[in-house]
């Protein structure tokens, strides 16, 4: 158990060192520079000072050479120092850390909504044995995807906020405000879970087990819940990581229609200035939610299905644990 | 699976949309006649974007500038209508022949809202900073207009002597700008990153109360200010309390929240928004910026460009009204010169017009005749060119295909190549491109020269011109305003007749203001004034 951790944390970090690097090495090749543009912002129509530049880029080094720069900014954000935003001048993690609540209190409310919906409908939908209601439910999930999330919030806003005033449009103070969003941003989350819940728990009700409990008397409400259901939970759980990146890149787009001074937003702002520490921070923490939270669900799956751990302890040291599949 | 529940859930949702759609409509009745001004309330005011720092100084954006401007005065202001300038913190002024040398005569009894008096030492630190602390890098406009700054002088407690190494004509009209804003030596002393976090300290009608950067800005009304400008249409302190800046960056969001009263007023207002915002008895408040309007700049070291015949025959092949008419609406206004027609010194030339005609005749007289694919051709080489512009503006793509259809019709080829705001940058520093689109911001006709001039911007990439050279630098060392015209009036010809500037539009700014929202006004450089505005209706 303590090698399947040790491995888990080193495929983290590795995921962590990529995420890092990928991200620099993209910055690095856009077009201009950060400094260029913090200068220019001002769209004054005056040269930008050659002299000016220089000195800037001095003084966020961005004059040395690049493996200089991404030692310096690895070791940096090694010890959780990114610097000085290019674009603000305020230090990366208090710019950061003023965002993350936000978006973590929209990104918890979705989340909350999207599985309990999403596992509403996937379990309702197996569930029922009426037609047309089975077939409404399940054209729910593909449509919950297709449809952009801007065009949602736009949709929720125009109703609840323009029209009935219930809500407010923009903003992050109060209960109130979290409920348009986090509804926006639930409604690809909870359709990914109830499309791949769903079809979990048609294929697991196949299973000849269920047959047998059929046949013992076991009544349909109780094998749906207590057999099904639970085996099924495990496809669910091994998208958990997706799901939250679904939720951060979601975010994105539903803080900037719903005016949230989150996360996502930031992102969006940052990467249209190159500001490349701010990025670089965000992308570390980013990636360091996505690990943890995968290593999170890995460490799960024996509460969940005995089985996984069983089938990993006499195997080689290499073999993964067999995961179900989607 | 059945594609019909998907089809039935989609209807539903179209009909909810069709539903929303037509309940948008509904209207109240607009209050024509508002009545005397009342003082108090909050303006609660979208902005489409975060400003980048609290500090005046180095405030660059519109969106940052509407903020800053409020909580510093500036030794002069501009009056919008005549481009004159006025007293403001400064009560008398006076240039130097050689325009090197301005003094300012400080009003008696002004003080920052720290309580410390504004003075002549004040002023000298500010200047100070800017050139030494901030610099180029951190305010690039303030430090432009401080070009050749050579110090302050303290004369007396209300007299400052500021001193140029060569003549800076522009530096009065610079003085009424916020970025030239006074604010007090606490935070002149300051580190440019500290000078962004809202404590700055000015003596203007504002104060910052609260100040989150990326989410949202309060400012509070200053109690006791009664220095304000000769432009200002009261004396005494601002009518509203508070003004409360928030973040929206989505323009429907805006609109929504601005007729379902979330928000007073809005930055951004589309043209498409008007009749949303006039439903609910708002309106749409306009005004064009000064500067230079937009137009194609040729780089005029590459291809067909490098040929002053074709640079000039592309004026007359533009029809301007047409593009005004066809993508912008009635808010917006031809250009009509290379500078808009809002900046002090503007001519009217008559060179820009639309005369399809006269274009064709200019390109056949040099040698560009029609080829098989009715593109002109001169020894061999296509009448083609790229014109490279970025979304800054959300009207760019739109005008520029339209005048992409119009060149085609005298026999040129343009060819569209859009790309991010940083690409932009990125190439008109290193000049690579054929030509590209933009406009410059400015309410004083120097921006020729910073614009124009071969030590200045340059993207013509040009070598010298020497009447124009001379032109440009003479308008520094001219103190008379008349004088001084009648140089600009000379250069902005020159730029045209030398093809360094396809004119085509005049940007404008559009604001939308709820039905309650009383003399809610533009300065000079088209920036919001809120010294003046009011609520009805409280």
């Amino acid at each position: 158990m303590i090698r399947y951790i040790g491995q888990r944390v080193l495929q983290a970090l590795a995921v962590l060192w990529a995420a890092f690097t990928i991200s620099f090495i993209v910055l690095f090749l856009l077009p201009s520079d950060p400094v260029s543009l913090a200068v220019d912002s001002a769209g004054s129509g005056t040269p930008a000072d050659a002299a000016a530049i220089a000195e800037l880029q001095a003084r966020y080094g961005l004059d040395q050479p690049v493996l200089v720069q991404y030692w310096h900014s690895l070791v940096g954000s090694v010890q959780g120092d990114f610097g000085l935003s290019i674009a603000t001048g305020q230090p990366v993690t208090t710019a950061i850390l003023d965002a993350v609540p936000s978006t973590l209190g929209l990104a918890a409310t979705a989340l909350v909504l999207a599985v309990v919906f999403g596992s509403a409908v996937a379990y309702t939908a197996t569930y029922t044995q009426i037609a047309w209601l089975k077939n409404l439910l399940l054209a729910l999930p593909p449509l919950g995807v297709a449809v952009p999330t801007f065009w949602v919030g736009l949709l929720l806003l125009q109703l609840f906020s323009f029209r009935l005033r219930w809500f407010p449009a923009f903003g992050d103070a109060g209960a109130a405000s979290l409920v348009l969003p986090a509804v926006t941003l639930a409604l690809p989350t909870g359709a990914v879970i109830a499309q791949v819940l769903a079809t979990s728990m048609a294929t697991t009700w196949k299973q000849p087990f269920v047959d047998v409990a059929r046949a013992k008397g076991v009544s349909r409400l109780r094998v749906q819940t207590r057999h099904v259901l639970r085996l099924s939970s495990i496809p669910a759980f091994t998208i958990a990581g997706v799901l939250v990146g679904t939720l951060l890149a979601g975010s994105v787009v539903v803080e900037t229609v719903f005016s949230r001074a989150g996360v996502g937003r930031l992102t969006q702002t940052s990467v249209l200035a190159q500001d490349i520490p701010v990025v670089q921070g965000i992308v570390v923490l980013t990636s360091l939610v996505f690990v943890l939270v995968n290593l999170a669900v890995d460490l799960l799956y024996p509460l969940i299905d005995p089985r996984i751990v069983r089938e990993y302890r006499p195997a080689q040291a290499s073999a993964e644990p067999e995961k179900a599949h989607v | 699976m059945s594609t019909r529940p998907v089809l039935l859930v989609a209807g539903v949702i179209a009909a909810t949309a069709t539903l929303l759609a037509g309940c948008a409509g509904s209207a109240t009745t607009s209050n024509a006649d508002a009545g005397p001004a009342q003082p108090g309330g909050t303006l609660r005011y979208g902005l489409s974007g975060a400003p980048t720092c609290s500090d005046p100084a180095q405030s660059g954006t519109n969106q940052t500038i509407y903020v800053t401007r409020q909580v510093v005065d500036s030794l002069t202001d501009q009056d919008p209508e005549t481009g004159e300038i006025e007293p403001w913190l400064a009560e008398s002024w006076e240039v130097s022949p050689d325009a090197r040398s301005f003094t300012f005569q400080l009003k008696d009894g002004v003080t920052f809202s720290d309580g410390t008096p504004l003075d002549a030492t004040a002023v000298k630190d500010n200047f100070d900073a800017i050139t030494a602390t901030l610099g180029a890098a951190k305010a690039p406009l303030a430090a432009s207009y401080l070009t050749g700054y050579q110090g302050a002088t303290v004369v007396d407690p209300l007299t400052v002597r500021i001193e140029f190494s060569a003549p800076n004509a522009q530096f009065l009209q610079a003085s009424s700008t916020p970025q030239l804003g006074i604010q007090s030596t606490a935070t002149s002393a300051q580190s440019a990153e500290s000078r962004c976090l809202g404590t700055n300290i000015g003596s203007g009608p504002f104060t910052y109360a609260d100040y989150q950067q990326d989410r949202s800005v309060t400012l509070a009304k200053r109690t006791g200010y009664n220095w304000g400008s000769a432009v200002f249409g009261h004396e005494g302190e601002a009518y509203l309390d508070r003004i409360e800046f928030t973040i929206v960056p989505e323009s429907g969001v805006r609109t929504g929240s601005l007729s379902s009263d979330q928000l007073d007023a809005v930055s951004d207002a589309l043209p498409q928004d008007a009749p949303q915002i006039e439903a609910v008895g708002g309106r749409i408040l306009t005004t064009s910026n000064p500067g230079v309007p937009f137009g194609i700049q040729p780089n005029v070291t590459r291809g067909a460009l490098q040929d002053p015949a074709v640079r000039t025959a592309l004026v007359p092949a533009i029809n301007r009204q047409e593009l005004v008419d066809t993508v912008l609406g009635p808010d917006f206004r031809t250009a009509t010169s290379t500078l808009a027609s809002a900046t002090p010194g503007y001519v009217e030339l008559a060179d820009v017009t639309y005369d399809p005609e006269k274009s064709k005749s200019l390109l056949d007289a040099a040698g560009w005749v029609p080829g098989a694919d009715g593109i002109r051709e001169n020894d061999g080489q296509k009448l083609s060119f790229k014109v490279m512009y970025s979304a800054v503006f959300a009207g760019n793509q739109a005008i520029l295909e339209l005048t992409q259809q119009q060149l085609r019709a005298v026999g040129v080829d343009l060819q569209l190549e859009l790309v991010s705001t940083s690409e932009a940058t990125a190439r008109q520093g290193t000049k690579d491109y054929d030509s590209t689109y933009y406009n410059s911001t400015r309410a004083d006709g120097d921006i020729l020269r910073t614009s124009f001039a071969v030590d200045g911007r340059n993207l013509n990439a040009r070598g010298p011109i020497p009447d124009l050279d001379a032109s440009l630098t003479e308008q520094l060392s001219a103190t008379d305003v008349a004088a001084r015209n009648e140089i600009l009036a000379t250069a902005q010809e020159q730029i045209l007749d030398n093809g360094l500037w396809i004119p085509t539009i005049e940007l404008s700014q559009a604001v939308g203001a709820a039905s309650a929202v009383q003399d809610l006004k533009f300065e000079a450089s088209a920036r919001l004034q809120f010294f003046d505005t009011w609520l009805s209706g409280q």
